[in-house]
């Protein structure tokens, strides 16, 4: 044995790694395939944009070709209380009043019951007893809304009809439609107002409940004005969510635009108006078809408006705490 | 209140008597609106089991028919046509039906390669020919079994009554008809799978690389903040917009493309564009925003020293992205998608707008076939005043709600499994 420690010999020199007869180059390499990925992430980013933009130039387009129609103007269009496109009167009111009275009635249902619903699941019931009800209303949200409008008009129709008399209410009506729209639309309001519920602190219940109040004060008079901006929210989208509603309306409110503001009687809503006549073959530029489009427009205004308002209301009015 | 600097000056039980009973009515006021609270959850729990209940009561019960041609009449030598061979069963149907029909038969498959049972529905479908004079719900069917067998009896003298389940393996494969006895959702269970897939290879590339755009890449200026207002507002425009956006676009602007005569492989009857393809894309476009808002969640929780270590080690925006970032919220992603898909199959009001076909019984053969799908079927059955078409509805409501189900649980299935790994 020798002394001297062996020193594995270096095969290869830094000079021959690197490459030092040229500088080292620290900038990044340029790399095809990622901008060829980064341009379909630019694509995809500008997409949504483009779905708008398409949504807006469509119906427009449409429409305007519908307004530039001789005897019909905007006016007539929002003041007209009769839809006969045989007799060529195109006035909203009758479709409106329809949406109106259904989503009231939707509203009348499930705003009340679903913040009822929020205020249990966020204040009173256990975790356990959460953990069973929210997959339940979650199956209630999940259920195609087809389904509710089969339920409307086999359950909710003969329900009314023999609570109210089978003279009252007819067998298409919009009551039947609205009731069975606020129960699809309570576990919209019951999720966003639990949401809103439970993110207010609990610093606030404890100092309510320090001070001696019972729980439904602290939940009614702290908690509930504490998620205010999000129960609000849930309202507006629930009202947006209810006026764009198609399906129900269309199996049970009835078919063929009546303008009145008795629930029980049969009226059309402007998304059944457009399912109704879109569904037969439409021929293409036929006044029909661009006055669905007219439809549609003041549609998307409407639930464009709503959407935005909310958002607003939760952006201005939320309470933030540190 | 009283102050403490006077406690004397009133007596002490009248106060606490008072309080005792204002603390007693807050009390009640607590516990009645607890009761308040307990019903309101109790009756969206009511609705979804009166909901379900009623389907199931629907899809089963009593059915009262009445045969065109008495089944003993066409009895040979006295053998019931339960027991004839098959020859024989071939001479009824060719000596009762026109020589069109049976040539068609025929035509559609030899009469010497069908089985004996197949000629046997034949001959009950065409000859006997049971019509449907009324039904009733399970619910009658079983607690009031006497009465329904008595108001037969009375009323439809000439008719015999069966139990029937509307929803059997015979209705999941046998394609539409205009008999609802015959009737199946074998064409609109294919027409949905291929809507589907349509939807899912547009809509999932799409929005996740949205989702990966605004997370991973968008700097926050005016532009990028547009586009997310634009998304959470997209999330929001009612389906049937979408359904009128697809007719626009789809359907008649790129009718050449979708309806496939553009590559000439078009079946000519098609030409018009409301093909599976523009069902897909339009259920794509609508399930976008859904997509890309979930999959912006999943992303967000990444940590950031995730990607700090991997850009410290020198990696590219990209390689960051691709093999550190994206594979720990590919499980929230994917439930997302399934949640997104789900509520794509249950899309009724666009694909109706789109131009869903109301009646066709062949099987659809690729994108560019016309298209109809479950809920456009159990639409169509709802809408048709005969009671028996609401039965074969609701048999079709069971099937579609099987199949959410199906997917659902298999998206909390997939949240298990890899959340426990992660």
């Amino acid at each position: 044995m020798t002394n001297q420690i062996q020193i594995p010999v270096q095969t290869r020199s830094i000079a021959q790694v690197f490459d030092i007869e040229k500088p080292l180059d620290l900038r990044s390499r340029r790399r095809f395939n990622e901008i060829i990925i980064q341009g379909f992430l630019y694509f995809c980013g500008g997409f949504s944009i483009l779905t708008t933009l398409g949504i807006v130039y469509e119906l427009g387009k449409e429409a305007l070709l519908f307004f530039r129609t001789g005897g019909v103007n905007l006016l007539k269009f929002f003041t007209g209380t009769r839809w006969q496109p045989q007799a060529f009167e195109f006035g909203i009111l009758p479709l409106a009043t329809a949406t109106l009275v259904t989503t009231a009635i939707a509203m009348l249902i499930a705003l009340p019951l679903g913040l009822c619903v929020a205020i249990y699941l966020s204040e009173y019931a256990s975790p356990r007893k959460r953990s069973i009800l929210k997959p339940i209303l979650e199956i209630l949200a999940g259920i195609p809304t087809v389904v509710y409008g089969y339920f409307a008009l086999t359950f909710m129709t003969p329900f009314l009809r023999s609570l109210f008399g089978r003279d009252v209410v007819e067998i298409y009506n919009t009551a039947s439609a609205g009731i069975v729209m606020g129960i699809l639309i309570l576990p919209l309001i019951t999720s966003m107002s639990e949401d809103a519920l439970s993110a207010v602190p609990r610093s606030l219940r404890e100092a309510a409940y320090g001070l001696g109040a019972t729980r439904l004060e602290t939940a009614v008079k702290i908690v509930v004005p504490a998620a205010l901006s999000g129960i609000a929210a849930a309202f507006i989208i629930g009202i947006s969510r209810a006026i764009g509603e198609t399906m129900i309306v269309a199996l049970a409110a009835g078919a063929g635009p009546n303008f009145t503001f008795n629930p029980f009687q049969p009226a059309e809503t402007m998304t059944g108006h457009i399912v109704r006549i879109s569904g037969g073959d439409i021929s293409y530029d036929s006044i029909d078809y661009n006055s669905i489009f007219a439809i549609g427009l003041l549609l998307f205004f409407m639930t464009l408006g709503l959407n935005l308002i909310s958002q607003r209301i939760v952006r201005r009015f939320r309470e933030v705490y540190e | 209140m009283t102050g403490p600097s006077q406690p004397e000056a009133i007596p002490g039980e009248t106060i606490s008597l008072q309080e005792s009973r204002r603390l007693a009515k807050r009390h009640k006021m607590g516990r009645a609106w607890y009761v308040l609270f307990q019903a309101a959850t109790m009756v969206g729990i009511i609705a979804l089991a009166t909901l379900l209940l009623k389907i199931i009561d629907q899809s089963f019960g009593y059915v009262a028919f009445e045969n065109e041609v008495d089944p003993q009449s066409l009895a040979v030598d006295g053998v019931l046509i339960e027991d004839l061979p098959k020859e024989a069963l071939v001479q009824i149907l060719q000596d009762n039906i026109s020589v069109g029909v049976f040539r068609r038969l025929e035509s559609e498959k030899p009469f010497n390669e069908r089985s004996r049972s197949d000629v046997y529905d034949l001959v009950v479908q065409r000859v006997v020919e049971p019509k449907v004079v009324h039904t009733w719900p399970l619910s009658v069917s079983l607690l009031q079994r006497s009465s329904v067998l008595a108001e037969a009896g009375e009323k439809y003298p000439e008719a015999y009554i069966t139990f029937v389940s509307w929803i059997d393996p015979q209705f999941v494969t046998s394609p539409q008809s205009s008999d609802p006895v015959l009737a199946g959702v074998r064409t609109a269970i294919l027409g949905s799978l291929w809507t589907i897939m349509i939807t899912i290879l547009i809509a999932f590339p799409l929005g996740v690389g949205t989702a990966i755009y605004l997370q991973e890449y968008a700097h926050d200026n005016r532009i990028n903040r547009l586009i997310q207002t634009n998304i959470n507002n997209l999330a929001g425009v009612p389906s049937i917009i979408y359904g009128m956006l697809g007719l626009a676009i789809f359907v008649r602007s790129l009718g050449a493309i979708t309806s496939g005569s553009a590559f000439g492989v078009g079946d000519p009857s098609t030409a018009n564009g409301r093909t599976i393809l523009s069902a897909g894309l339009t259920l794509a476009l609508l399930i976008l925003p859904v997509i890309i808002i979930n999959g912006q969640e999943a992303i967000r929780a990444v940590p950031a020293s995730l990607r700090q270590a991997s850009y410290g080690l020198g990696a590219t925006r990209w390689q960051t992205v691709w093999h550190h970032v994206l594979p720990n919220p590919i499980p929230g992603i994917l439930t997302g998608a399934i949640l997104a898909i789900s509520r794509a199959i249950g899309e009724t009001a666009p694909l109706v707008v789109v131009g869903a076909s109301t009646f066709i019984t062949f099987d659809p053969t690729g994108p560019f076939a016309k298209f109809t799908t479950l809920p456009i079927q159990i639409y169509q059955w709802t809408s048709r005043p005969q009671p028996e078409f609401r039965n074969i509805a609701a048999a079709a409501i069971l099937v579609l709600l099987i199949l959410l189900l199906s997917l659902n649980a298999s998206a909390v299935l997939l949240r298990n499994r890899f959340s426990r790994r992660i």
